[in-house]
């Protein structure tokens, strides 16, 4: 027999209450991943930026367009590689709880300058030659159950009216991180459009995406498209496709943070939870802890007893909790899938969480294991009788 | 000639409640020889289990001197006095204190955890006390599945398990049957007379009190002349 056999026996003690306490543990650290993964879903976009990549807009917002023209004068920029652009759809696909993001998207060059969308030459092909033509994403095409050649139609809400679309491309993402939800459509066939039905907003585009050849230059290229448009009805903001995407993450900094506090707040809640259950136990075997100082057993004997217990209740519940967050966030990821398309259980995450638990295990137990230690063992035997 | 397995000299012991000093010992003076099987009584509150935990190392005297087994143990730090019982002292208790959670086999084994011993010499010498206390048949059993008496039993091959220079025994046959006791007393006789264990048994009972080689009495803290 050894200590840890004796630790594991006390743990058995109270099954039920070893349970319960298993339980509470597991259910925070299950909480803690899955609201950790959120917050880096909200920051995969900007993960999976370019550092070659500029995204230049309207300097008042991003709903405000700019004009088309832009792209000829910022081609001329010194360090810029090529320019394309993107406008933001909006749009309803049968019904609007429905939701995904749709672009129309300058087909000439768009795709080349995301190499991570990954088409096939045949349906890029095909994307090419028809003007109603569009390319989704494989997470998107397996959501709503879409085939290469199906017609859909979207009722516009940005820009009214009935759009008849057919689906030429499906992209796979070349990386983990890729976003496999949007759907993109030719701007020219979205500019044809409003050209009929409302000819002061045609030839204008949400945002354009300018390549650049040196990352290192992406500042005073910037500064540089900035200052060609000074001045002008439209002032243009341009900036990293990374600092763009944590823009959109910036929006939502309250919430992020508010999420911060609250998957701390429950580490903390758990924490009593099991010092509660530590107390407790030590309470009881106060007794036997003045029996075993009595055959001969010293402090770190008593305090390994009572930490590995507690440590190993806090471990056993978080990994309990880590592998209930493997299967908790798939559900949430399809639940979610217009808005955090992906939701990562990253390795850090599962350190972190083990991390915790094993703090937790620690800090339930330093009470319970100092007044242990501190009772003098004719106190101890006293308690018994 | 054999020397004294316990000498104590002008100990005096006090509890405080606050501010207020209780004597439990006062002035006790006393050489137990080594192989001695040796009686305390006394009414409660007298000092006796005091008396028993200062020479086992468990409490201090508040004044005096305690020799045991050749060790002045009052100069012992905690550490050290932890790994003196577990040398030298084998303890009893009036409720027999297993742990409910360990067989009687491992609760036997658990002062051997303190030594180097290997799995299997740890092994023969449990067997080897569980078969002087009669229970060879009971090591898988738990407390709850043991008599008082058994439980009793147990928890004196868990004191003689590490062969101590000295049990204590506090009350041992305190909460059991009349025949319970006497087995008991019976097997703490046998270690004193087969296998020269010193004794010092505190008790109430004067059958206990019979099997004893010596008696000595203490009433309001002090030893009453033979």
């Amino acid at each position: 027999m050894k200590i840890l056999k004796l630790i594991f026996k006390n743990s058995r003690r109270h099954l039920l209450r070893t349970f319960l306490t298993i339980v509470g543990v597991a259910i925070a650290v299950t909480a803690f991943c899955v609201i950790r993964s959120a917050i880096d879903a909200w920051y995969l976009g900007s993960q999976a930026a370019s550092p070659n990549r500029l995204i230049t807009r309207n300097a008042i917002s991003l709903t405000f367009n700019i004009p088309l023209a832009y792209k000829e004068k910022i081609l001329k920029v010194p360090g810029v590689v090529d320019v394309s652009y993107a406008t933001y759809f909006g749009g309803v696909y049968i019904d609007p709880s429905n939701f995904f993001v749709k672009f129309a998207v300058d087909h000439t060059n768009y795709f080349k300058m995301y190499p991570e969308y990954v088409i096939k030459p045949e349906e890029w092909e095909a994307f090419s030659r028809e003007r109603n033509a569009v390319i989704v994403g494989r997470g998107l095409a397996d959501r709503f159950g879409w085939e290469i050649g199906e017609q859909i139609n979207l009722v516009g809400d940005i820009y009214p009216g009935d759009w008849n679309f057919v689906i030429r491309g499906i992209y796979t993402g070349a990386k983990e991180n890729t976003d496999e939800q949007t759907w993109f459509y030719r701007f020219d066939y979205h500019d044809e459009r409003l050209r009929d039905v409302s000819p002061v907003r045609a030839g204008q585009v949400g945002s354009f995406v300018v390549q650049i050849d040196d990352p290192g230059q992406a500042a005073p290229i910037s500064s540089a498209i900035d200052k060609l448009f000074v001045n002008s009805l439209a002032e243009t903001k341009t900036e990293t496709e990374e600092a763009f995407m944590l823009s959109f993450v910036a929006m939502s900094s309250q919430l992020i943070l508010g999420m911060r506090i609250i998957s701390y707040l429950i580490l903390g809640v758990v924490l009593l939870v099991l010092a509660n259950t530590m107390a407790m136990a030590a309470r009881e075997r106060i007794k036997e802890y003045a029996l075993i100082k009595t055959l001969g057993f010293r402090t770190p004997h008593i305090v390994g007893l009572i930490l590995g217990e507690s440590i190993f209740i806090a471990m056993v519940g978080g990994v309990v909790g880590i592998l209930l967050g493997l299967g908790v966030l798939p559900l949430l990821e399809t639940a979610l899938v217009a808005f955090l398309p992906k939701i990562p259980l990253t390795t850090l995450t599962i350190s972190l969480a083990l991390l915790a638990s094993l703090l937790v295990g620690l800090i339930a137990a330093a009470f319970p294991t100092f007044k242990a230690v501190k009772t003098r063992i004719v106190d101890g035997l006293r308690a018994m009788e | 000639m054999a020397g004294n397995a316990v000498q104590l000299e002008n100990v005096f012991k006090s509890y405080y409640r606050g501010r207020l000093e209780i004597p439990v010992l006062r002035n006790i003076s006393l050489a137990i020889p080594e192989g001695e099987f040796q009686g305390l009584m006394g009414p409660s509150g007298s000092g006796k289990t005091t008396l028993l935990n200062l020479i086992a190392g468990i409490d201090r005297p508040s004044q005096g001197k305690v020799v045991v087994c050749g060790e002045d143990i009052g100069k012992l730090s905690e550490s050290a006095l932890a790994r003196w019982r577990s040398r030298h002292i084998g303890f009893v208790f009036q409720f027999y204190n297993l742990m409910p959670v360990l067989s009687a086999f491992e609760n036997v084994e658990l002062p051997l955890l303190l030594t180097k011993l290997s799995g299997s010499e740890r092994k023969k010498q449990v067997e080897t006390a569980l078969s002087i206390v009669g229970l060879s048949d009971r090591m898988s059993h738990y407390p709850n599945q043991l008599s008082g008496g058994q439980e009793q039993r147990v928890a004196i091959a868990r004191a003689l398990v590490t062969d101590p220079d000295l049990i204590l025994a506090d009350e041992p046959t305190g909460d059991l049957d009349k025949q319970s006791a006497e087995d008991v007393l019976t097997l703490l006789s046998r270690l004193n007379k087969e296998f020269k264990k010193t004794i010092v048994m505190v008790t109430h009972d004067p059958r206990a009190a019979e099997k004893a080689q010596s008696m000595k009495h203490l009433d309001k803290g002090e030893l009453q002349a033979a």
